[in-house]
């Protein structure tokens, strides 16, 4: 470490952490292509937002590409048949969550033929109107591949309404352990820039800064040598730290700016997509083609033989790890199973859980990696402080959640924070900082709805004191005009009575 | 000594006194706490307690005479509130509380009397004579007043089955 | 394939885990006392290392007992966590090294029962309970907390053997007249009291010098500031302390201390008597960066330490105290939480106050 280094190392505002990246030798190893399995189990739910409605019936027959599930709602992607076959249920299977809880799924039978549905491309996307690229990456189901899965057709024509200026391409890969948007920049530069070229035509950016963590120089040569020719795409090497691929840092350190607390990227005139969305892109507006497929890291002391694999959407984790080469010693040493990366991923309960379009990662982690410890007394060291890449007090905050005083941990912050996992990954103590957050946000959401639940049965049981006065009203009035016509009745009967008498 | 306690008593006295005079002046008109409680209730006044209605109960439980754990559609999360909202520490073990509960008609043993709807409080199950009833899930409190007055045992409370987008992570084991 | 238990209660991220811990940290901090220890035994002999021995013992014991009376179950693990033998290190090294054994016992026992137990124990006790047990043995017991001894290198023939380091440790043999003597702060305050500036007492024969390598009376951890100072680098490159807070305490002494001297050097001691007396350097780097009771962020850290400086100056110069530096932390201690609550960092996207940074409306105008 050079003296200038050593004073920086001093100086440096030092969010974020440096993991141990562990992504060779997995990001060095080339492509495998997994064949189509027999069965494919395809989550209703694979984005952020409203789940996609079923529109192919049990039994029916599909060609691969072909839509079985349509959007629902504005933010939504429609899901697609990854190959063809058979649709042999509507069930559920276990959703990549650490709640082990289920999802509804589509079970496709494949019929090994592997055959396209009719595909509508287009030779020059540079001649469509940018509402139309919208509108294809929304038919294809193109979601964020970087792990939160958001709708990407959303974010494209919100985008080019909020007129934005920059297009900001994610490439950090800042997450141990994960290759694939690595691998796709070494071995798909050309189609990358290329997605990336009809993003900026379809959102109205002028510029598209490509932001590569500065550990995978293969990559950064790659790409640069593919932007040769596109000045509007710039590569930009970006240190290698944890939380670089978040969107708020990343664009703080491309652009300079900072994305205001309750805003959006688009409010400051920048959006940002992955790597693997850019070619997703480009695959769905040139070939016509929906997203059916991603690149997988398979990767963890477990794993045989770590590496990345093209996998078709709705393959069980289990069948891409047999795939992959297995598990060491029989899974012997398995200590937890992780889908996507190390610092953010879920936690599965077993491996028949389903690869979904935001599926980055599987890990097959060793007890020496997790490092699980029982939690001891926070020591007030403040290295959460130092770590944490939003500026937040992770400690107070969870001191707060701890004794349940939720509006005081939402004071200090609770909402701002983004769950990256620094906070809990340089705890002294291993206490389970990230575990109170996501504990409190979930806890907040359910009073919420608990509140608004309170609200509407309030409202209901006020309907129906209405209700029932009305009737009772009804009734008493009903019953007072059948009273009246009786006694009119009575009086007609004792007048005509009276008449008859009198005339009598 | 002698002036020094004595000046402390008179000054013990005097302020005493003060207090004393003040409780009597400026005692708070009503209770604040009892419109509190009631809008933390579920409000379905279903009358489960024994108390009449929400606010029946909300009056209750904020003069003492009944428990924070009286109200059962609120469940151990009420009761929670309201013992922090009190600064009272209540046994929730006691409460046998698996979570919200709604009703649920077993079609096969439904005879279509009627008797459920008329006594429930949000008017959460539908249905006509001799029709088979159903019960609108969103409007159902769980109060569970419906499943008394079933005839035939068809109306039975079953756990709200937990989802993806309710499930909220447990809070970490104390360190 | 699933042979790995699942477990009942679902983790949150990360799966990973950067490996530090606090028996690591507290390991560095006891590394980083050792060349100071280990001179300040060979400085003045056995009694000083039975003092040590004795101080860390007491803490740990102290710290057992109080577990096993609350009913703990995590004796063991939290005796293992090395912070009890560090407070207890720490007290050690800021005793007159000839002191009793009682004052090992005593002390040990304010630190942990008094100064963190009653707290709550490790990481929840307010003031730091090497120091409030340093204060409290002054304050109770000011005549064996006073009397220093000159250096009498172990290697030096009129040096305690180590019977005899156990019995003066002990108490029952008489610490020889001759060695007794002042520390440099206690002698100029005296001194002063008597009328005597500072500019002749200093220039006196009997005055104590002033030594980077400690060849002079003083608490044994404090005279080597050199080899303090060095386990304090140590600290700041392994990054278990950050320099906000030593600096600041530094600074904070070192600016009114060249001040006053400056202005009447027969008043004001001057900057390198008052960096290299006392505690200043040992409470600089080692009691000022108390992860528990020093506030969080480097900002809260530079207010505090500059008032210990300060303060430490204020009491040093005008107290009625020769040394301030344990005073002077258990006051700013006390105002830690008040530091926090105002040097908060700022949230990314948001001002100082937490307010929402503004929405440029400018953009694609």
């Amino acid at each position: 470490m050079g003296f200038m280094n050593l004073f920086k190392h001093f100086l440096s505002d030092g969010w974020g952490v440096h993991p141990d990246d562990h992504k060779r030798p997995a990001a060095d190893a080339p492509v495998r292509i997994m064949p189509v399995p027999t069965k494919l189990y395809l989550p209703l739910q694979q984005h952020l937002g409203g789940p996609a409605r079923p529109v192919v019936l049990v039994g029916q027959k599909v060609k691969k590409g072909e839509i079985i599930a349509e959007a629902q709602g504005m933010v939504s992607a429609p899901i697609h048949a990854p190959t063809s076959g058979t649709i042999v249920a509507v069930t559920e299977v276990t959703a990549p969550h650490p709640s082990g809880l289920t999802l509804p799924a589509i079970i496709l039978e494949s019929d090994g033929a592997d055959e396209w549905c009719e595909l509508r491309g287009c030779n020059d996307p540079f001649a469509l109107e940018p509402a139309e690229i919208g509108k294809r990456v929304a038919a294809a189901g193109v979601v964020g591949l970087g792990g939160a899965a958001f709708p990407s057709a959303v974010k494209l024509i919100g985008a080019s309404r909020a007129q934005v200026t920059t297009l900001v391409i994610n490439g950090g890969e800042c997450e141990p352990y994960l290759s694939c948007d690595d691998r796709l920049m070494r071995d798909a530069a050309a189609g990358i820039v290329d997605g990336i070229r009809i993003m900026l035509h379809a959102t109205g950016a002028q510029i598209a800064l490509v932001g590569i963590e500065d550990n995978k120089p293969e990559a950064i040569a790659t790409m640069a040598a593919a932007t040769a020719d596109f000045p509007q795409v710039q590569v930009r090497p970006v240190p290698a730290r944890y939380p670089m691929g978040s969107e708020k840092q990343l664009i703080q350190v491309l652009t300079g700016i900072e994305v205001p607390a309750d805003g959006r990227p688009a409010d400051i005139g920048v959006v940002v997509h992955n790597v693997g969305t850019a070619l997703a892109v480009r695959v769905a507006v040139r070939e016509g083609k929906p997203l059916i497929s991603r690149l997988v890291t398979v990767n963890g002391a477990c794993a045989s033989a770590p590496g990345n694999i093209e996998v078709r959407v709705g393959t069980l984790a289990e069948e891409v790890i047999a795939y992959a080469g297995g598990l060491k010693g029989e899974g012997l040493g398995l200590a937890r199973r992780v889908m996507g990366g190390p610092m953010m991923g879920m936690q599965i309960p077993h491996w028949r859980v389903p690869v979904v379009k935001g599926t980055s990662g599987i890990l097959a982690l060793d007890a020496g990696e997790v490092a699980e410890q029982e939690p001891n007394p926070c020591i007030r060291c403040g290295s959460c402080v130092k770590a944490c890449p939003m500026g937040l007090l992770p400690l107070e905050m969870s001191a707060r959640i701890r004794s349940e005083a939720f509006d005081e941990a939402i004071d200090l912050g609770l909402k701002d924070c983004i769950a990256c996992g620094c906070c809990a990954y340089v705890c002294p103590s291993r206490i389970p900082l990230v575990q109170y957050f996501v504990h409190a946000k979930g806890e907040l959401a359910a009073q919420d709805r608990a509140k608004l639940r309170t609200e509407a049965t309030k409202k209901l049981a006020q309907q129906r004191q209405e209700r029932l006065e009305r009737e009772a009203r009804e009734k008493a009035e009903a019953a007072a005009r059948r009273k009246a016509e009786r006694e009119a009745a009575a009086k007609a009967t004792a007048a005509t009575a009276e008449t008859q008498g009198a005339s009598a | 000594m002698i002036a020094a306690i004595l000046s402390l008593t008179v000054l013990g006295a005097a302020l005493g006194m003060v207090l004393g005079v003040a409780n009597k002046f400026l005692a708070v008109e009503g209770n604040p706490l009892v419109d509190e409680l009631t809008a933390m209730m579920p409000g379905s006044n279903c009358g489960q307690c024994g108390f009449p209605g929400c606010s029946g109960a909300a009056t209750a439980i904020a003069d003492g005479s009944a428990a924070p754990t009286c109200c059962p559609p609120g469940g151990k999360a009420l009761a929670a509130a309201i013992a922090a909202k009190l600064g009272i520490t209540v046994d929730l073990s006691a409460m046998a509380d698996d979570g919200p509960k709604i009703a649920v008609v077993a079609e096969e043993l439904c005879i279509g009397c009627c008797r459920c709807s008329k006594v429930c409080p949000t008017d959460a199950i539908l249905g006509a004579a001799k029709q088979i009833h159903n019960v609108f899930r969103e409007a159902c409190t769980g109060c569970s007043s419906c499943v008394e007055k079933c005839p035939t045992e068809a109306l039975v409370m079953r756990p709200v089955p937990v989802t993806l987008q309710h499930w909220v992570m447990p809070k970490p084991l104390a360190a | 394939m699933n042979t790995a238990p699942f477990t009942a209660q679902p983790v949150a991220s990360p799966h990973a885990h950067g490996g530090n811990s606090v028996t690591r940290t507290m390991f560095r901090v006891q590394l980083a006392l050792v060349p100071a220890t280990l001179y300040g035994f060979w400085l003045f002999g056995w009694p000083a290392f039975f003092l040590w021995l004795l101080t860390i013992l007491a803490c740990l014991g102290f710290e057992a007992l109080s577990l096993k009376c609350m009913g703990s179950g995590r004796i063991k693990a939290t005796l293992h966590d090395g912070s009890a033998l560090l407070t207890g290190w720490l007290l050690a090294m800021t005793l007159p090294p000839w002191a009793p054994w009682w004052v090992a016992v005593v002390g040990g026992f304010i630190a942990i029962v008094i100064g963190k137990q009653v707290f709550g124990g490790i990481g929840q006790n307010v003031f730091n309970p090497a120091m409030v047990a340093r204060v409290a043995l002054l304050v109770s017991f000011p005549v064996p907390l006073t009397q220093w001894v000159t250096p009498l290198p172990m290697t030096h023939l009129a040096a305690p053997d180590f019977v005899d380091g156990l019995r003066i440790f002990l108490g029952s043999l008489p610490q020889p007249d001759a060695i007794a003597s002042a520390s440099l702060l206690g002698f100029t305050k005296t001194e002063m009291s008597r009328g005597i500036d500072l500019i002749h007492s200093l220039g006196g024969e009997h005055a104590p010098a002033l030594s980077w390598i400690g060849a002079r009376s003083g608490s044994f951890g404090e005279s080597a500031s050199l080899l303090v100072l060095a386990g304090g680098v140590y600290l700041l490159l392994c990054r278990i302390i950050t320099w906000h807070a030593p600096a600041a305490v530094l600074a904070g002494l070192a600016i009114p201390s060249a001040i006053g001297h400056a202005v009447d050097p027969a008043h004001y001691l001057s900057v390198e008597t008052h960096l290299l007396s006392g505690a200043a350097v040992l409470g600089a780097f080692f009691i000022a960066t108390d992860y528990v009771t020093s506030p969080n962020t480097g900002a809260g850290q530079i207010v505090f330490g500059l008032g210990i400086g300060l303060l430490t100056w204020v009491i040093r110069t005008f107290g009625g105290y020769p040394e301030g530096m344990a005073f002077a932390i258990l006051l700013m201690n006390a105002l830690t939480p008040v530091i926090d609550r105002f040097a908060k960092p700022r949230i990314l996207g948001r001002d100082r106050k937490g307010k929402a940074l503004d929405v440029p409306q400018t953009k694609g105008a």
